[in-house]
């Protein structure tokens, strides 16, 4: 240990720790049977229980200690076979383990829970645990009455049985405890010692009578003696006491060494000195450390550097350098490109976690919510193994969680429905994640309802989101559930419509870089695509030109690119253009205007070609068109943050260095589109179309 | 001074164990099962075994009782750090050879000073 390790990264080691071991205990309890559990998974569960409950006392955090107390003893009894697991165990245990989540929350966040969060909880526990189809709790042992606090001799007769060594026991560690006491006077009785001949070296025939001055009580000359009272007579006498009492004395007494912890930290917070020994021991442990998420940013940071400075490198030697000795510098340099690749590759992946651990949550919410719901549904997980960038990982948590409520609410029908409409009773719901063209897909599907296009069109006539004239594709209606403000459940239930709409969980999805698509088919269920990038560090970037600069689009937000011959582009009422995009009108705006850049030679560019290139893009659902000089490469490009390193600009993401050291612009289409205030272009067209 | 084993599938557990011995100047191994702590046992002739019990693949009372099988451990002291306190436990891991018992939530000066005591 080194000295750096102080006691709140302990505290840190404990909260993670505690936190897998509660998912450990959740994923358990809920692959757990009714009735006859597996008896493996209840040493699971029980051992993670065990381990919460030893570390919140050991560091102080004593009401999850207590709490966990109950639960633990429930699950002992469970795998005991003394408790039958019905589904009420089932459901309090599941609701401990929210409870434990949150006492750690609090203690994590500096504050220190009150009993009352938990105290309705721990009733329900010790009501199931006074039951009578499980045994019940142990009565604790009766204190003992102590003795008064005065010098007195105490005899002890000590006769050890001959094989007392063999388990590690020393008597002369039991003389030097004794000595801590008081004044201690030791006889040796060697008469049960055999022929020399005879005696075996790990046998013990030695007797002894101590003689103790001590104001100690009896129970603790007991306690000395707690650990072999089975293995040796011992009468403890006092000169004063009755003897015959004595001989029942001699019973073992619990705890030997119970402490409080609140001396703990104290002393702990001094120990600590150089390691030497360890060496071994660390990689003994298991293959993983735990590391702050800043050191391995920082890390990301440097090869993101290091990548620019390669391509720059390279840049450099295939312009300036020449003849023969370039060849070397060239390869060189080739190899170099290769290391970098290879280098950044291995420090993402770093961050990247796989998606298992997150989709596992759902197994409880989608038990939780078939219960409130009365519906049938089996979930079924694929791809658990796929990974997917920390960040990501915890930004996406709440659209899927709000995306399985959904399709539970909205899409699996209730038994009767189902089983009417010719189905299995049972819904499918099926989470999956897997690459795709560069990209993670997460996809949720169930083979419930599908989406009701005529009540969705309802609605957003209702709502004012679409004209009742608009002429929509089965897409298109799709699609406007995640427009603002759009709710289509009947009644509010209590599991979607609490004011986040699929709106917000579009949102998120686009702040990752990201994009969800809907298809749905009626009577036979919806998916639910999402298409996530693989990391925020680095994005797959279309390079266009502008004039005399580069910017970048994410390849992630471009539909299509069109060429575009002039006189395509119509003018609306007031300042928009529209272009009309097959069945649609979208519309479009050129990039220069938008970043108010003038330049002359770009007149040029138009004209040399039969038209003008529009990149279509898409965000919230908006399709735009934006009209570039030209469109470049496709490239990699590590994302520089312009609030760290400048100030935020409406309608960038950020910012990049290219192979030749020049700045490029990364263009935030979300954000664009709102700076251009397309919408009061988009209200325009529809007089257009009409 | 000693070498100690130190067992506890815990991490904190195990740092708080090992932070606290090698406060005491002791040299500490770590593992995390009662199946590692045999490997490094077998390794290094450690001093001392401070064991928890509940831990997966091989529990601290097993542990206990394959040290014993060791000729090397026949004699070693064998701690058991654990929640449990029942008698039944204790019986347990007395009949499995420990030496003493000690019941967490645990005072880091008193596991030294017993360290001292059995050493």
């Amino acid at each position: 240990m080194s000295d750096d390790m102080d006691m709140s990264e302990i505290h840190d080691i404990f909260y993670e720790e505690s936190y897998e071991g509660l998912d450990v205990m959740e994923s358990g309890l809920l692959g757990l049977g009714i009735g006859q559990p597996d008896l493996e998974i209840v040493n699971n569960i029980f051992r993670a229980a065990h381990s919460i409950k030893g570390g919140a006392a050991t560091f102080g955090f004593l009401p999850i200690s207590k709490f966990t107390h109950g639960v633990e003893t429930l699950l002992d009894q469970v795998r005991a076979q003394e408790r039958i697991v019905s589904e009420d165990v089932i459901e309090v245990l599941l609701e401990s383990v929210d409870c434990i989540r949150r006492m750690l929350d609090m203690f994590k966040a500096g504050n220190v829970p009150d009993e009352a969060s938990s105290i309705e909880l721990k009733q329900r526990i010790d009501t199931i645990l006074a039951l009578p189809s499980g045994g019940a709790m142990k009565a604790a042992s009766n204190g003992e009455v102590s003795e008064p606090a005065e010098l007195k001799q105490w005899t002890i007769q000590f006769s050890p049985s001959v094989d007392i060594l063999k388990t590690g026991n020393e008597p002369l560690r039991i003389f030097n405890e004794l000595r801590a006491l008081g004044e201690l006077k030791i006889v040796s009785d060697i008469s049960k010692l055999p022929d020399i001949r005879t005696v075996e070296a790990d046998s013990c025939y030695t007797q002894w009578i101590l003689i103790l001055d001590t104001d100690a009580e009896r129970k603790r000359i007991e306690e000395v003696f707690d650990w072999v009272s089975d293995q040796a007579d011992i009468i403890i006498e006092c000169k004063e006491s009755d003897i015959t009492n004595s001989q029942a004395q001699t019973t073992p007494i619990a705890a030997a060494l119970e402490l409080p912890s609140s001396e703990a930290e104290s002393a702990v917070a001094v120990g600590a000195s150089s390691s030497n020994g360890k060496n071994s021991s660390s990689t003994k442990e298991s293959g993983s450390i735990r590391v702050s998420i800043d050191k391995i940013d920082a890390l990301l940071n440097l090869v993101g550097e290091l990548v620019i400075t390669q391509s720059m490198l390279a840049r450099h030697a295939d312009g300036a350098v020449a003849g023969s000795e370039a060849q070397g510098l060239k390869d060189g340099l080739l190899v170099l490109e290769r290391h970098t690749r290879e280098l950044q590759e291995s420090a993402m992946q770093i961050r990247m976690l796989p998606i298992g651990a997150s989709f596992s949550r759902f197994k409880r919410l989608v038990r939780d919510l078939s219960q409130k719901t009365g519906k049938k549904v089996e979930l079924k997980l694929s791809g658990e193994n796929t990974e997917l960038d920390k960040t990501v990982l915890e930004k996406m948590s709440d659209p899927l969680v709000h995306l399985v409520r959904n399709s539970l609410d909205h899409g699996i029908e209730k038994p009767e429905d189902r089983l009417a409409a010719g189905k299995p009773e049972t819904g499918t719901l099926h989470l999956s994640a897997y690459h795709e063209g560069g990209n993670i897909v997460i996809q949720v599907d169930d083979d419930g309802a599908g989406l009701n296009r005529q009540r969705i069109l309802a609605k957003a006539i209702e709502k004012g989101i679409v004209s009742p004239s608009e002429q929509l594709s089965d897409d298109q209606i799709n699609n406007l559930i995640f427009q603002a403000g759009f709710s289509t459940a009947e009644a509010v239930s209590d599991l979607s419509g609490r004011g986040v709409g699929m709106d917000v969980v579009r949102r998120n999805i686009n702040d990752l870089g990201g994009r969800i698509e809907v298809s749905s088919r009626e009577g036979k269920g919806s998916r639910f695509k999402i298409r996530l990038p693989l990391t925020l560090a680095i994005l797959d970037g279309q390079l266009v030109k502008l004039g005399s600069d580069v910017y970048i689009f994410s390849l992630l937000s471009i539909v299509e690119t069109v060429l575009v011959s002039p006189g395509e582009v119509r003018k609306v009422v007031g300042n928009g253009n529209v272009y009309r995009l097959r069945d649609d009108y979208i519309p479009v705006v050129r990039l220069r205007d938008a970043f108010k850049l003038r330049c002359k030679d770009s007149i040029k560019t138009y004209l040399e070609r039969d038209g003008e290139l529009l990149v279509v893009v898409e965000s919230d659902g908006q399709r735009i068109g934006l009209f570039v000089d030209e469109l470049l490469d496709q490239q990699q490009v590590v994302i520089k943050s312009l609030e760290e390193n400048y100030k935020p600009v409406a309608g960038l993401a950020g910012a990049t260095i290219l192979g030749d050291g020049n700045v490029a612009m990364i263009i935030d289409v979300p954000s664009l589109i709102k700076t251009l205030d397309i919408a009061a272009i988009t209200s325009k067209i529809e007089d257009f179309a009409a | 001074m000693a070498t100690i084993l130190a067992v506890d599938d815990s991490p904190s557990i195990r740092q708080l164990v090992a932070m606290t011995l090698e406060g005491g100047g002791h040299t500490v191994k770590l593992a995390e099962n009662g199946i590692g702590a045999l490997d490094i046992a077998k390794e290094c002739a450690a001093d001392l075994v401070i064991t928890d019990v509940h831990m997966p693949n091989m529990d601290g009372i097993t542990l206990t009782s394959e040290l014993r099988g060791i000729p090397e451990y026949r004699y070693k002291p064998i701690l058991i750090l654990t929640t449990e306190s029942s008698p039944e436990f204790k019986a347990r891991g007395k009949a499995a050879g420990a030496t003493g018992w000690i019941v967490k939530p645990f005072d880091p000066s008193a596991l030294l000073s017993l360290l001292d005591k059995v050493l």
